[in-house]
């Protein structure tokens, strides 16, 4: 992570032993630098070199965990500006705020209910965010007891009171809640509640340089599970704080910035609301707090940030199967292509455009697109015929007809043959079946 | 602890291109519209300049639309059969920057009308709003090749923004811009190259083009493909910043015709119980788009419902305030 193969090397022991698996210590050290191995396979290598290696190779943003058990999310850990060079690693954190003096299982009950199916994906809300609106340490005390049984989700804790923190934490602790926040009244008791308990604490200055000395002194004071906040609420400041933390980090290695992110909606409006965050996940934030619990408005969020964390150099997948567009019926006509979304998407979206309800078969070429995957062996006959019979067709239309794209006219016999189906080969690209269907389907 | 803020010096500009002409130039608008010159990217003012807001356009068509969810419909109810009394409704009433007429009466599988057909209500909507209008044919080229010369010479002086020259199909609009003083919406498939290639060759049609070009790079709505049309977004804005005058151009984002056409737009909540409810799902997923589009350096985005386009407003108002350290 960040060192080249001859900076490893001049911390080993270069004495080729072979132990490790390679041949010389320079080959163990290039496929070090490349991820493949780890240092634990070097006999010889010494305490100095460990920590020198592991402070060099440690990530510009720390991994800072919070939660327990299988609930347990990860935030930082990232490498990257643009999302074009390399992918996101970790998905923005979604929390929804509960304020300690609302009717707090109703909303609990709300949040419980955030789970979204879409497209073969399954998304959900992560987090709670309890804010101790009341001001008062026990009504924050009852209110975490009420979150404790009335969900399973993860837990941010939102007081600056010290006495009110401990109250709640004596109740969530082992949730290993975020502990937010240690200001500059309050951090030593702040950090000294989170170590104790071993939950990530949240940081928030008043600006960038303040929080800069923040983060400065809670580390003094030996703490590292941190997630920051530079206090701004405004989105354009927001968005250029976000923007300086993580570049700091990433490109100059600057240490107190070397953390996960935390970013408050503030919009009173609820769509406002979702659009402001929209900004902040877009750009950077480890974790969003909204108040909002509306599905129809956490689902474009919730589909964005799933968009947003694919890795750009692995295809999208679109579930492979049986698609239906509009209400297809049985003399419907049925159409083929590969599981790449890009595909996918384009083809489903000039079936319906051509006002044909239709089915589509999808096949799983590992979501590679129709060329590549013909050139790969993964569109054949073979498949197809498969996906004919796996997804019942022959039941659900009362003909023997499928039209394949164009571009893999050369299918067209096997594929007879194989399946026992007439094929119609269809156009090469999916603009023109909008004309096709016209001319050959109705 | 004084943080030494960092800020990139970028070499390049994206260029600043004027939408509509008033009287001063031969046009009849109460107004025009710049969009494009940053010197950073979207949003980073304290790193650089970002001299004009980006804008939003509602679409107007010349038909009474099918296939709009009632939802969207209800918005226009009065107006639908009126495409100037629509475009004065969305200037006057939702606030549109713009206004983006589509011919799709011209359909040939549908009324397929004439150009001279078409020209009357480009006038009436013409004399209807003093915002700067955007240009779009039915969709089919075929057709719209035939179209674009005569609307173009009919709004010869309005500085319109001409939809769509495409790579293997540029000269139509291009031609029609040349001629009459036009600006020339320049549509990549969502790849950097062919985006760039097509500017290289409507420059070499006409050098002047170069600043009256604005880039369409094909959005895709949220959920369907939207990252690819990021990312593209993203690095060609960079390769202008870092000094690429081909690619130098402001974006223009379809949204409204991707999202309205998707699942999301209409599906009844008793179908997907968990999306919520359709009417509200379907404008956020219009306004989402807008606000990813919108990070990757959209200067120009096209919508449809009102509510999504108020909403795209003010998350502009509140990105365009300084934020310089």
């Amino acid at each position: 992570m960040g060192l080249t193969g001859l900076e490893i090397f001049k911390h080993l022991p270069k004495t080729n032993c072979k132990e490790c698996g390679f041949p010389t210590c320079l080959a163990f050290a290039m496929a070090l630098a490349g991820g493949k191995t780890s240092l634990d396979q070097c006999p010889d290598v010494s305490e100095e070199a460990k920590e020198a290696l592991a402070s060099a190779a440690a990530p510009p943003i720390r991994k800072v965990k919070m939660g327990a058990g299988e609930k347990e999310v990860e935030m930082g850990d990232e490498t990257e500006l643009f999302r074009h060079d390399k992918r996101f690693e970790n998905p923005t954190v979604i929390a929804i705020k509960v304020k300690d003096n609302e009717d707090i299982d109703a909303k609990l009950n709300n949040i419980n209910d955030l789970y979204f199916e879409r497209v073969g994906q399954e998304f959900e809300v992560e987090a709670v965010a309890l804010l101790n609106e009341s001001g008062e340490a026990s009504t924050f005390k009852s209110a975490a007891e009420k979150v404790a049984g009335g969900t399973d989700k993860n837990v941010v804790l939102i007081s600056e009171d010290p006495a009110a923190m401990e109250g709640a934490l004596e109740v969530l602790a082992d949730r290993k809640p975020l502990v937010y926040a240690a200001t500059k009244d309050n951090y030593e008791k702040m950090t000294e509640l989170a170590q104790s308990k071993g939950c990530p604490l949240g940081v928030k200055g008043d600006n960038l340089n303040d929080l800069a000395e923040l983060v400065n002194k809670v580390l003094e004071k030996g703490y590292r599970e941190l997630v920051i906040d530079s206090g701004s609420r405004d989105t354009s400041q927001v968005l250029a704080d976000l923007n300086q933390i993580r570049r700091q980090a990433i490109k100059k290695k600057f240490r107190p910035f070397g953390f996960p992110t935390i970013a408050f909606a503030s919009k009173d409006d609820p769509q406002e609301e979702l659009i402001q965050g929209g900004v902040y996940l877009s750009k950077y934030a480890s974790m969003l707090v909204l108040e909002t619990d509306k599905k129809e408005h956490l689902l474009p969020l919730v589909s964005w940030r799933f968009n947003l964390f694919t890795d750009p150099q692995k295809p999208v997948q679109v579930e492979a199967g049986l698609h239906k567009v509009g209400e297809p019926k049985e003399n419907s006509p049925v159409y083929c292509t590969t599981n790449f979304s890009l595909t996918y998407f384009l083809v489903e979206g000039e079936v319906d455009a051509s006002r044909i309800p239709a089915y589509i078969l999808c096949v799983d070429t590992g979501g590679t697109s129709v060329l590549t995957a013909y050139a790969d062996n993964r569109f054949t006959a073979e498949k197809i015929a498969e996906g004919i019979k796996a997804t019942g067709l022959e039941e659900k239309v009362n003909h023997k007809n499928i039209v394949i794209p164009g571009l893999v006219a050369v299918l067209k016999g096997a594929l007879e043959e194989e399946s026992g189906w007439e094929v119609t080969v269809g156009p090469r690209e999916a603009a023109g079946i909008v004309k096709f269907a016209k001319e050959k389907l109705s | 602890m004084a943080v030494e803020i960092l800020k990139e010096k970028y070499r390049g500009q994206v260029r600043e291109v004027v939408l509509g002409a008033a009287k001063d130039k031969g046009g009849t608008r109460s107004h025009t519209v710049k969009i494009g010159g940053e010197t950073t990217l979207p949003f980073l003012h304290f790193e650089g300049n970002i001299p004009n807001r980006p804008v939003v356009a509602m679409e107007v068509w010349d038909i009474v639309p099918e296939g709009w969810p009632e939802s969207l419909k209800s918005n226009f109810e009065d107006v639908y059969d009126d495409p100037a009394a629509w475009a004065k409704k969305c200037v006057e009433e939702y606030g549109a920057d713009l206004i983006a007429v589509r011919f799709m009466s011209a359909d040939p599988d549908g009324q397929d009308a004439s150009p001279d057909d078409c020209i009357p209500t480009l006038k009436k909507v013409l004399e209807a709003v003093g915002v700067p209008l955007i240009i779009y044919g039915c969709g089919k080229s075929e057709k719209d090749n035939l179209l674009i010369g005569p609307l173009g010479e009919a709004g010869a002086g309005e500085n319109l923004l001409l939809g769509v020259a495409e790579q293997d199909n540029f000269k139509p609009v291009a031609s029609a811009a040349m001629a009459n003083g036009h600006t020339v919406i320049a549509q990549s498939p969502i790849d950097i190259n062919i985006a760039k290639q097509l500017n290289v060759l409507i420059s070499e049609l006409s050098t002047p083009l170069l600043d009256r070009i604005v880039i369409d790079p094909t959005v895709a709505a949220l959920g369907y493909g939207i990252e690819y049309s990021y990312s593209i977004m993203e690095r060609a804005r960079f390769g202008a910043l870092q000094g690429d005058r081909m690619l130098a151009m402001p974006f223009i984002a379809n949204i409204g015709g991707e999202v309205w056409s998707k699942r999301e737009a209409f599906v009844p909540h008793e179908e997907e119980a968990t999306w919520g409810e359709q009417p509200e799902r379907s404008m956020m997923w219009e306004a989402t788009t807008a606000m990813a589009l919108l990070q990757a350096g959209a200067d120009l985005l096209v919508m449809r419902h009102p509510r999504a386009v108020e909403l795209t407003k003010q998350n502009i108002d509140e990105l365009m305030k300084d934020n310089s350290y």
